[in-house]
């Protein structure tokens, strides 16, 4: 059968969508769905990757490696494919994806609709901008697009929360690399100037500041920043085979403040003053997370949201104060990220900006849900903006502040699919097309 | 990657049921011999195979019901080096209301199912008794443990192509041919989307995996899930007469 009537979630399973879903294994049970819009591993945490009342195309399915290029790191791979599995299959060969989210489920397809970005974006700037080229599939017609071929409609999907069409494939440079391993230094940072001071001093390709965002006054902004390398060395433990999972939604109070507070503390303290520096399997220095499948359930039942904001330099004050609006809250939850952004996007919907990113998660909850607010209005007034993949409680007023380009980008999207098939119910909730 | 590069021939490769199984032979470095009906599919499958490091990878078009198309594929296998292996993944289940309002609809899955892939093992047979070795993995259903009101046809062509293999293994299992039977339970494919959910269900990754296993340990008979071996075992066990007026 080729439809599903199900509901789904995004990754915070917080918003949830009831609809048809189509899980087409060939390209050619694709073409048949027409206009639809494509979802992939639904790792987008708010409503990006949901369609209420309407149908969607999970590309799972559409998962194979059509070429690769030993000699120049050239891929091409179906949009359903997962970014580790490009790195766990060419990183021993010298390759891999030149950028990669915290996640390794993500797909092909979600980087690119997302513009993603990863560790190295000081360096090596947004997952778009390393697209070779493109396959789009519109209503069913397929045509290719690349940086200088058809450059408008590229511009409009790379970012472009698949309002353009259906990604179906890509051809993506890769980046040379040493092997499977990575070199990561972690270093503890007692207070946010010094966090601050070391993420702007590191000179590594690959740095992320882990932060307590539960750690208040003069422990605000406190953490580890973990710089990275490729290295040639083997690791020594490789990643097990099978991940651990989480069987169930963990009931409301596993995730008490205590708790969160008492975790960061323990991940904190694990590193030794001084540094240390080790050789770890590449999955484990990107892809955390990943080691505990489905850990979106020990946030229970009804989910978490994560507020994830990027600020010019020039308002690192702001980025402080919220900082410290989220500690005060006694909200947030383990493990906060902060990040130097470098100026690099590929699209005219592309989240980086240069400067800094902050996310942070939060269980659902009014007060969560009125503290997020706050915040996003707050990186509005910076200049700033908000990561769509994460969101789902923005107003459109606020989004359309924060993307100057979006009228291009949805003239774009008019023009490419004037019904609004492609609409998801992150579009929609913010009139995001509607000119 | 194992001692032996081995040159495994799908047929059916474009099935869900076979994707990961090939992909687990080419990251092993196995030769692969993809047969299909949808060729530009099959072309993606092969692309896939040799990105993932197969030693080689040929295409063929094939068609369960032309004993014609095997002809090619058999005189490309004949010329691999090394252990030869196959793989059978083929089979097509219509509806059985389809069935039952077209009679006609029988001797296709029973080509589908059985008759066509026994044919094609037929014509294989001498080629891995003459090279002393290799493995043939059949995959059937648990739908051919017993006749049931929902698939009795489709069925019927399992519990034929179940028999046959059994056969072969006795012919070839004296020869150093490992012949092993695989029995699916519903799988998450594109075949049960949208059925809603089904009783034990696996993924085509787990089937890859329990086949391989099986492949290794030298088993004759593999259910995936496993569980589905209790399960049959206690459905061929209710006496007829009380069978036939269930509807399980
Ligand atoms: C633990 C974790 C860590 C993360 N870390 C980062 C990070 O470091 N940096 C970062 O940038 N992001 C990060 N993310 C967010 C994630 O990378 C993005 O949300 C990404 O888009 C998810 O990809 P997906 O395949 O799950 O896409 P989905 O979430 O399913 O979809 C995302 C969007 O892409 C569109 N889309 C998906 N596939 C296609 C296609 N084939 N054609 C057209 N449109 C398509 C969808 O319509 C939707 O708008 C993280 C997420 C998690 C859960």
């Amino acid at each position: 059968m080729l439809w599903k009537s199900t509901s789904y979630t995004g990754w915070g399973r917080a918003l949830s969508a009831a609809g048809e879903l189509a899980r087409p294994e060939r390209m050619s049970t694709l073409a048949r769905l027409g206009a639809v819009p494509a979802i992939g591993a639904r790792r987008s945490y708010g409503d990006a990757c949901l369609n209420t009342a309407g149908q969607a195309a999970d590309m799972s399915r559409l998962d194979r490696i059509l070429g690769f290029d030993a000699e120049t790191g050239r891929v091409e791979a179906e949009a359903g494919v997962p970014i580790g599995e490009l790195a766990r299959l060419f990183a021993p060969l010298g390759w891999m994806p030149a950028v990669m989210p915290g996640t390794g489920f993500a797909t092909v397809g979600g980087c690119i609709a997302m513009d993603v970005h990863g560790k190295n974006h000081h360096a090596d700037g947004s997952f778009g901008q390393h697209v070779i080229s493109l396959k789009l599939m519109q209503d069913g017609k397929s045509r290719t697009i690349a940086p200088n071929r058809g450059k408008a409609l590229f511009e409009a999907t790379v970012g472009g929360l698949g309002q353009t069409g259906i990604i179906t494939s890509a051809k993506l440079q890769m980046i040379p690399c040493e092997g499977p391993g990575m070199e990561v230094t972690e270093q503890r940072v007692e207070d946010w100037d010094e966090h601050i001071a070391l993420l702007d001093s590191s000179e590594a390709r690959y740095t992320v500041g882990w932060l307590d965002a539960t750690a208040r006054g003069k422990h605000l902004g406190r953490g580890i920043v973990e710089e990275a390398r490729s290295t040639a060395v083997r690791p020594q433990s490789a990643p097990k085979g099978s991940a651990k999972s989480v069987p169930f939604d963990f009931p409301r109070f596993t995730l008490s403040r205590v708790i969160v507070s008492g975790f960061n503390k323990a991940y904190y303290l694990r590193i030794r003053d001084g540094g240390q520096t080790r050789i770890k399997p590449l999955e484990e220095f990107f892809f955390p997370l990943d080691r505990i499948r489905d850990w979106n359930r020990l946030y229970g039942k009804s989910g978490f949201h994560q507020f994830q904001c990027a600020l010019p330099e020039a308002e690192l004050p702001r980025l402080r104060s919220i900082a410290e609006r989220i500690a005060g809250s006694g909200l947030a939850s383990p493990l906060a990220v902060l990040k130097r952004l470098g100026p690099g996007s590929g699209g005219l919907m592309s989240f980086p900006m240069a400067g800094y990113t902050l996310a942070v998660d939060f269980r659902e909850g009014p007060k969560a849900r009125a503290l997020i607010s706050e915040l996003i209005s707050e990186a509005q007034a910076g200049g700033g903006r908000i990561y769509l993949a994460k969101d789902s409680l923005a107003t459109e007023a606020q989004v359309k502040a924060m993307y100057p380009d979006w009228r291009r980008w949805a003239e774009a999207c008019a023009r490419h699919d004037p019904e609004g098939a492609l609409e998801t119910d992150l579009t929609r909730r913010l009139s995001l097309r509607s000119l | 990657m194992s001692e032996t590069r081995e040159t495994w021939i799908i047929l059916g490769a474009s099935s869900s049921m076979a994707g990961p199984f090939i992909r687990t032979l080419a990251e092993a470095g196995h030769g692969l011999i993809l047969a299909g009906r949808d060729k530009p599919d099959l072309a993606a499958i092969a692309a896939d195979a040799g990105a993932r490091g197969a030693s080689h990878v040929a295409q063929f078009a094939l068609d369960v019901r032309d004993a014609a198309s095997f002809r090619a594929i058999l005189t490309h296998a004949e010329g691999c080096e090394g252990q030869l292996c196959c793989a059978v993944f083929v089979g097509s289940m219509p509806d059985q209301s389809q069935i039952d309002a077209e009679p006609g609809l029988v001797s296709g899955v029973v080509t589908d199912s059985f008759s066509g892939p026994a044919r094609f093992l037929q014509a294989l047979a001498p080629m891995l008794e003459s090279r002393g070795g290799g493995s043939i993995v059949g995959v059937g259903s648990v739908a051919g443990d017993r006749g049931r009101l929902g698939n009795y046809v489709y069925g019927a062509a399992k519990a034929g192509f179940a028999t046959y293999l059994s056969g072969l293994r006795n012919r070839l299992g004296r020869e150093g041919v490992h012949v092993m039977t695989v029995k699916p339970g519903p799988v998450d494919t594109a075949m049960t989307w949208g059925l809603g959910p089904q009783p034990f269900m696996t993924t085509p990754d787990t089937v890859a995996r329990d086949i391989l296993k099986g492949l290794r340990k030298g088993r004759n008979v593999v259910y995936t899930a496993g569980i589905w071996r209790w399960v049959m075992l206690v459905i061929r066990m209710i006496p007829e007469p009380i069978f036939k007026k269930m509807s399980i």
